[in-house]
């Protein structure tokens, strides 16, 4: 295994400015890691390795000549949520089949004109409806974390669990994920890693396979903070083709780390005080609140009173967009394709046979919320808690710069914990939809490791488009509380057996 | 046509349709389709236009390929804003597209991007005119949404094909208040309205392509009576049916009501061939739309000052072109309707008539002109004369040089050889005679040959006529009938 794996995005920069490596050693290094871990964790479910050499080539190219670009020769993993230019995008659903797209998303397109490598695309739940990455066509991921002493295979998170297990596991420098409702902030929670769900409207939607989307958002999942600042600053920026793009600057979040937090205003919601978090949440949290004392910021406590209606509205929310969305996927024109005996027929079998069970409860659910008579009940009372939780917001901005809160209510899960309870599966998100909800930036960063040794999270939430902020005061809390890796590397043991293991996955298949 | 124009509701008796239970009255209400004149589709940069090879004018979006997204296009915004300034109805400066949710091979996105509560053009009204009388129809809003696909079922045995051409083509759909009281007056209503799309060129009217179709809510009742259950006759379009849709639409539920029977509510289409009006689906299996904004877009909202912009360039429509003409060129209001009624027609009036006797224009436009291409199926556009050439004409009947009789002669030389009108008058010799000795020649010649029907004419002063004839006979029509006239009445002493 090497080494090179194990340095950050910004490490990996400055040895490639430096020449200590090139761009090609560094994304074969990474080539070869997925080799030997994907058949053990599944983060990809589509490694491009002749992609990620051409792409490679041109780097060293241009690093030679001094022509690099921000992130020249960095090998990342993109979620296959992500459309991409002639390479096969699922959104790991059987339904789209082996859709292979003619057009790259804006964040893609943004990422590779800024001279990263891809090296494939990465799991995630169907159509990003999940928070363990166990509702994939390709099969779950594997967190590269353990508990101690055990060998139970935890989840990485959802919906960005292969994002999150990549990151952690040394699969790729960083990754591009989406946040609905939490899928990037939970699973970098889970695994260690610091994700933002930047303010909506920050990155483009255009060419990402669409959940929800007055939720969906396109972030990253890295390593460290400054790889989060570097990540988000190439991702994002207008786009004209999102009439929901921001048409605002997009400021320089590396450059801004390090200035401290003297004097920062961090609320804390008593709202999020929930009953049965466990303790060591409720620990994290404290000892989140100490340090960002510590490093000169004030503690504030504030209230956010419709907390407690965001899950449900967000679960009102959410499916109704998704049952519209995925109308699409219905067999006429490309991805999947059951014939029945007529057009009616033959759009049940499609949907009926493309669909996992989850992507099937969110459609019905959606359906029943906007249905004539219902509509009022569900969908317009969940649009006016959405209202009042951002009028929440609005208050809390007036006496606070960020509001600090733990990302999940518990540690990271084993496989099968919680899949038959789908409440249970949904009250993940009970930190981070609110942030959906609101439109605003959030953030995850480690802070610690549950008593089982498994890693856990604290979020920060911004105003609008503040996510200088955001990176800033979770630089303090990475200073504080140091960085959080696999020890041993376990799940590369397969590495010979995973060799001949191919390396394009059939939606479905195992 | 009277000035006062009533406001809809109150109907002639000579509307009501006459039923084995007493008089019936027909209430109608039109969902109009427009198909926005656009370079683009409402939400992509794919062309509008007609009769391409199927889907060459699709775009991802078209298409709805996973993660495409709608952006507006704002010169269909601008267009309906137009139309909703023509239509003298209230311009909504903020208003919401939303999805209207159901499964149909040709609806890529499984959902039509419409606008549902909050429509861009609220209230205003259409002043038509029935058989001389002028009457308001409400307008009750316009809306913007996409067009569909159209599926095609003759090109293979087992499956249907799916032309993405028109998915995504911009609609308005203006939906009338059940205002109107008969066919003519449905026929009238749609007439207009396509008129004033055509005047603002917000919509090309073509009904033979699909760019203009109706749905036509028909409902009868008693007269004073409340709404009856009303019937929705679906994409009816030409003008013609639409009369005849009604008629046999009423006259159906006037008989089921007769029979003891109630009407259900429901949409049906009408087939022109049979002559009859058809159930497509019921009330029950109407659709549940799931009607909710559309996330992707944000609400569409722009200032006074842009709809102010757009008032001031709108071109002069065809109530103000009417009442200008009568007005400035002193004609009847029915000539002046006549004449707007395509813009260009007015156009082509205009610039005969400029600087003209108006009257005297309008009558050879529309009579000699209007007949003459009427009759060979052609439209102004290609009339082989052009303003200027029957300008010409007018000119020359004025100054006296030819008659009128004359003039239809010079009209047959300059439609098909054409030519300068003058200048074939000159070297055809078809110049009017004026010279009084010339005429006096012929007036005393065949004066002289019929000495019965001058002692006829002493007694009978009227016989001059038969006299006239005479001497424009002998003249080859070129003497002046004014100067014949007083000749003729001295010689014969009357």
């Amino acid at each position: 295994m090497s080494e090179l794996t194990r340095l950050t995005l910004a490490e990996a920069r400055d040895g490639l400015k430096a020449k200590t490596f090139s761009a090609t050693e560094l994304t074969k290094a990474h080539l070869e890691t997925i080799e030997a871990s994907n058949e053990a964790l599944n983060a990809y479910v589509l490694v491009t390795p002749e992609h990620a050499l051409a792409q490679a080539k041109e780097a060293d190219a241009r690093l030679a000549k001094g022509e690099a670009r921000p992130l020249e020769g960095l090998p990342l993993g993109n979620k296959d949520l992500f459309c991409t230019d002639g390479i096969r995008t699922t959104a790991c659903s059987k339904i789209l089949d082996d859709f292979k797209p003619t057009y790259e998303s804006t964040v893609g397109a943004n990422l590779w004109s800024a001279g990263a490598v891809m090296l494939g695309k990465l799991n995630n739940d169907e159509f990003a409806m999940g928070s363990s990455n166990e509702t994939s066509a390709f099969g779950p991921v594997v967190s590269p974390w353990r508990r101690n002493g055990k060998t139970d295979k935890l989840v990485p998170g959802g919906s960005s669990g292969g994002s999150s297990a990549a990151v952690a596991a040394g699969l790729c420098l960083a990754a591009t994920a989406t946040d609905t409702g939490g899928s990037i902030r939970q699973p970098a929670a889970l695994t260690g890693t610091v994700g933002i769900k930047p303010t909506y409207g920050r990155c483009s939607r255009w060419g990402i396979v669409a959940f929800a989307s007055s939720l969906d958002q396109a972030g990253p999942i890295a390593k460290t903070v400054r790889d989060a600042a570097i990540m988000l600053g190439a991702m994002a920026g207008h786009d004209p083709k999102d009439t929901t793009s921001v048409n605002a600057p997009v400021p320089d979040y590396e450059a801004a780390l390090g200035k401290g937090i003297k004097g920062l205003r961090v609320g804390v919601p008593k709202e999020y005080r929930v009953e049965g978090m466990s303790k060591e949440i409720d620990d994290l949290w404290t000892k989140g609140i100490e340090w960002l004392k510590a490093a000169g910021a004030t503690i504030h406590e504030i209230s956010l009173p419709h907390t407690k209606y965001a899950l449900p509205a967000y679960y009102i929310v959410a499916p109704a967009e998704a049952s519209s969305n995925l109308a699409r996927y219905d067999g006429v024109r490309y991805g999947l394709r059951v014939p029945g005996k007529d057009v009616i027929d033959t759009y049940e079998n499609t949907r009926a046979a493309g669909f996992g069970k989850e992507v099937r409860r969110r459609i019905l659910i959606g359906t029943y919320v906007l249905s004539a008579g219902y509509y009022d009940a569900y969908y317009l009372k969940a649009q006016k808690v959405r209202t009042l939780i951002k009028r929440d917001f609005d208050e809390a901005w007036s006496k606070v710069d960020v509001v600090l809160t733990p990302t999940t209510p518990s540690p990271a899960f084993a496989f099968g914990e919680k899949t038959g309870d789908p409440l249970a599966m949904y009250l993940e998100d009970i930190f981070t939809v609110t942030v959906n909800m609101a439109g605003l930036p959030g953030l995850s960063v480690p802070a610690g490791l549950s008593s089982e040794g498994t890693p856990l999270g604290l979020q920060l939430i911004g105003k609008p488009f503040d996510e200088t902020t955001l990176f800033q005061t979770a630089q303090a809390i990475e200073d504080a509380a140091g960085r959080f890796t696999v020890g041993e590397r376990w799940w590369a043991g397969d590495a010979k057996k995973a060799a001949a293991a191919p390396a394009k996955k059939k939606p479905g298949g195992k | 046509m009277q000035e006062t124009a009533k406001s809809g509701g109150k109907s002639k008796s000579a509307n009501l349709i006459a039923g084995a239970t007493g008089d019936w009255e027909v209430v109608i209400g039109m969902e109009v389709h427009a198909q926005v004149a656009s370079n683009s589709k409402l939400f992509s940069g794919s062309s509008t236009a007609f009769g391409a090879e199927p889907n060459s004018h699709v775009s991802l979006v078209d298409a709805a390929m996973p993660g495409m997204l709608p952006v507006i296009n704002e010169e269909c915004i601008a267009q309906a804003v137009r139309t909703g300034l023509g239509l003298k109805a209230a311009v909504n400066l903020k208003s919401v597209f939303d999805r209207k949710n159901y499964f149909y091979p040709d609806l890529p996105q499984g959902y039509q991007i419409s606008q549902y509560k909050q429509p861009i053009i609220g209230e205003g009204e259409i002043e038509i005119d029935v058989d001389g009388e002028a009457k308001r129809v409400g307008i009750e809003r316009l809306h913007l949404e996409q067009d569909a696909g159209k599926s095609i079922h003759d090109q293979h045995p087992d499956y249907s094909f799916v032309d993405l051409n028109r998915s995504g083509v911009a609609l308005m759909e203006i939906v009338s208040k059940p205002d109107l009281r008969s066919s003519k007056e449905a026929q009238a209503y749609v007439t207009k309205l396509r008129t004033i799309l055509r005047y603002l060129g917000t919509c090309d009217g073509d009904m033979e392509k699909g760019n203009l179709r109706a749905d036509v809510n028909v409902s009868v009742r008693k007269p004073g009576d409340k709404l009856g259950t009303r019937c929705e006759i679906k994409n009816v379009n030409s003008i013609r049916f639409i009369g005849q849709a009604v008629e046999v639409e009423a006259r159906r539920q006037i008989d089921i009501i007769e029979d003891g029977g109630t009407i259900d509510q429901e949409t049906r289409l009408f087939d022109a061939a049979k002559g009859e009006t058809r159930s497509m689906r019921s009330k029950e299996e109407a659709h549940d739309y799931r009607y909710f904004p559309d996330p992707d877009l944000l609400p569409l909202e722009f200032t006074q000052a842009y709809v102010d912009d757009l008032k001031q360039h709108l071109p002069e429509l065809p109530d103000e072109k009417r009442a200008r003409f009568v007005k400035d060129y002193s004609l009847s209001a029915y000539d002046a309707t006549v004449l707007v009624a395509e813009r260009e027609n007015a156009n082509y009036f205009e610039a005969v008539a400029k600087g003209r006797d108006g009257k005297l224009a309008a009558n050879w436009v529309i009579n000699e002109l209007f007949g003459r291409l009427n009759k060979e199926g052609r439209d102004i556009e290609h009339s082989p004369l052009s303003a200027k050439q029957l300008g010409g004409l007018v000119d020359l009947i004025s100054a006296g040089t030819i008659s009128g009789k004359i003039a239809k002669d010079l009209f047959e030389i300059l439609w098909t050889e054409g030519g300068d009108p003058a200048e074939i008058v000159e070297s055809r010799g078809m110049k009017q005679v004026t010279d009084t000795g010339a005429i006096e020649k012929a007036v005393d010649e065949i004066i002289a040959a019929n000495p019965d029907k001058v002692e006829q004419a002493k007694a009978k002063p009227s016989m001059l006529g038969w006299f006239v004839g005479q001497v424009m006979k002998s003249t080859g029509g070129k003497a002046n009938p004014a100067a014949v006239n007083e000749i003729l009445k001295q010689k014969l002493g009357l």
